[in-house]
């Protein structure tokens, strides 16, 4: 600068080598932070088809788990137990969520105490762990009062429970993004308030809740804690044959497996982890399908 | 729906009755002799009587008494917060759906109190139409967005022909016609606007309420809108909330001015009823200070 004798003024200050550095320093650190979860997510799918591919076939599919032979071990009665509970569990959430979220978003008056805590308690149901909703279905519903014992209906009730806060709260957001305007418009034209949501907010939002739905029961056939709380049965040779039956599923199937003191068993738990990965990408896929496909955009 | 009417007095009659603060049309004889808008005013549609609304313990509008002609456009101007948004919703009862809104005195309709104890709010936004400020077309086929009226009110007969009659009422039809079955969405502002407008239409009311229909909208659009409710009043009573003053002073028969009034002491503001007549009268030659110091572009 000097030697130019001033007669060139920077106008814009030049960035100092140190605020440089600095950037990318903290450039750096976020890509590591990328870098970590996804390095841990491919050792363990690596991991996992290293070890679990080789056993994937039809036969697989088909067989019922083996406590003799590892060989001939298959996923039968406990994927024929997932999508039991599955099916089971959206049909107890989903007419309940959508019921409950309607009622909080186009009837309670927020003004009043119990609809507010009505609200604070789903928001707090939703970060309660499993486990605890595992504890609650062996003692209100497989004993207590119900008392149904360890079958199929116990496990779909509880995994009902487990995720009816999130359904709630993922169809009240579907609801919300439906504007004022709309209400109004409908109003205006003489519907009444049944009408306005039948056929106007729920068509609206119905997108939405079948994407936070289908998220909600991915999570549901993923749990552990609470069917293995319940009693599901381990490793049987046949699949439930009603609602009050035993059964089991793919996360217990793969729980049990794993425990086994015979190692031969972890190929079997490594290509039932597959399935059950599959079958999760599947539905994500087809959640995320229906989000862009028929998502109203207001 | 309406036979013509050229019975001046009666429109006189109705003018008798519109009773605002006092600031009455004086000479009510002098509205037959130039009214150049050649509006056909009968008998009132709405009688407002001490209409007063609150929002909780608020009082937004107070003390509105006037008489609102058939077959004529009446606009509603005033500056933001004067209340003539407010008012206009009590007219169908859309104020029912906030439910902090209360709303006192009487808004008579052909002669029934639309506040009665036993009036049902669904079966008069069914007689009395409305459009809002923003176009809110329903996310269905332009078809489904007029049929959606119709259906809900279980009307029997050829819906085809009901949203041809409503899109060609809503001067649209030549537009859509060959596009029923697209989304509404796709359509322009001015086009979405006068689709809801041709939605009121399909259920055959005979009032349009209008709170403020151009003010999203651009010239031309607006122009069309505007040209449109010039045939609407042939068969339909129009009341317009307007921002523009040159809107009121082009399109309106009547013209009611609303203010806002500071309360000192609380710091609440209320809006109120300046002066109501006709529309050439206010912009040409108001009673009110106020009035006049709001159309001259002095305030507001």
């Amino acid at each position: 600068m000097a030697a130019r004798a001033g007669a060139q003024r920077e106008v814009f200050p030049r960035a100092s080598t140190g605020s440089r550095v600095a950037d990318l320093l903290f450039r750096a650190a976020m890509l590591f932070a990328v870098f970590v979860g996804f390095v841990a997510l491919a050792a363990i799918l690596f991991d996992t088809v290293s070890d679990g591919a080789g056993r994937l076939s039809t036969d697989f599919i088909t067989n019922f788990p083996s406590k003799v032979i590892p060989e001939n071990s298959g996923i039968q009665s406990a994927l024929v137990g997932t999508l039991y509970l599955m099916f089971l569990t959206a049909f107890m959430v989903v007419p309940l969520g959508i019921a409950t979220a309607i009622y909080l978003e186009e009837y309670a008056d927020r003004n009043k105490w119990f609809n507010r805590l009505i609200e604070v308690n789903i928001q707090n149901l939703a970060a309660v762990p499993s486990v605890v909703y595992g504890i609650l279905g062996l003692a209100f519903i497989v004993r207590g009062p119900l008392g149904l014992g360890r079958v199929l209906l116990a496990g779909a009730i509880t995994l009902a429970l487990l995720v009816l806060p999130v359904v709630i709260i993922v169809s009240r957001e579907a609801i919300r993004a439906v504007p004022p305007s709309v209400r109004e418009g409908s109003l205006a034209l003489g519907a009444t308030q049944w009408q306005t949501i039948w056929k106007q907010v729920l068509p609206g939002s119905i997108a939405g809740i079948a994407t936070g739905v289908i998220l909600a029961l991915s999570r549901a056939i993923g749990e552990t804690a609470p069917l293995l709380l319940i009693g599901a049965a381990a490793s049987p040779r046949f699949n439930p044959s009603g609602l009050l039956e035993p059964f089991t599923a793919l996360p217990i199937q793969i729980f049990v497996w794993t425990q086994d003191s015979d190692r031969s068993f972890v190929a079997a738990a490594a290509g039932a982890i597959l399935v059950l990965m599959v079958i999760l990408l599947l539905m994500n896929s087809v959640a995320i399908y229906l989000r862009n496909r028929y998502e109203q955009k207001w | 729906m309406v036979e013509k009417v050229t019975d001046i007095d009666e429109t006189a009659d109705a003018f008798s009755r519109a009773r605002s603060e006092g600031n009455v049309a004086e000479e009510p004889a002098a509205a037959g002799q130039s009214d150049q808008n050649g509006a056909r005013m009968r008998e009132p549609i709405f009688d407002c009587h001490d209409v007063n609304v609150h929002y909780g313990d608020k009082l937004a509008v107070r003390n509105v008494n006037m008489a609102l002609g058939q077959n004529a456009i009446t606009a509603l101007i005033g500056p933001s917060g004067c209340g003539k948004s407010t008012f206009i919703r009590c007219l169908n009862r859309m104020n029912d759906l906030i439910p902090s809104a209360r709303v006192d005195g009487k808004v008579v309709y052909h002669g029934e109190d639309l506040y009665g104890a036993d009036i049902d709010p669904v079966s008069v936004r069914k007689r009395i139409g409305m459009v809002f400020q923003k176009p809110n077309p329903f996310p269905k086929s332009i078809y489904d967005n007029i049929a959606f009226g119709p259906r809900i009110m279980g009307t029997k007969g050829n819906m085809d022909e009901i949203v041809e009659r409503a899109l060609k009422r809503g001067a649209l039809w030549e537009d859509v016609k060959d596009r029923l079955k697209d989304n509404a969405f796709g359509m322009s502002g001015g086009q979405q606007q006068r689709l809801c407008i041709a939605r009121a239409l399909a259920l055959e009311p005979d009032v349009l309420l209008m709170d403020e229909p151009c003010s999203a909208l651009d010239p031309i659009s607006t122009g069309r809108i505007e040209d449109l409710m010039e045939e609407l009043k042939q068969n339909y009573s129009i009341v317009i909330v307007t921002h523009n003053m040159q809107q009121a002073a082009r399109v309106s028969d009547m013209t009611a001015f609303f203010t806002v009034e500071l309360d000192g002491d609380t710091g609440h503001r209320t809006g109120a009823v300046v002066e109501y007549d006709r529309t050439d009268k206010i912009f040409q030659n108001p009673s009110d200070k106020r009035t006049e110091d709001y159309v001259t572009g002095k305030v507001g």
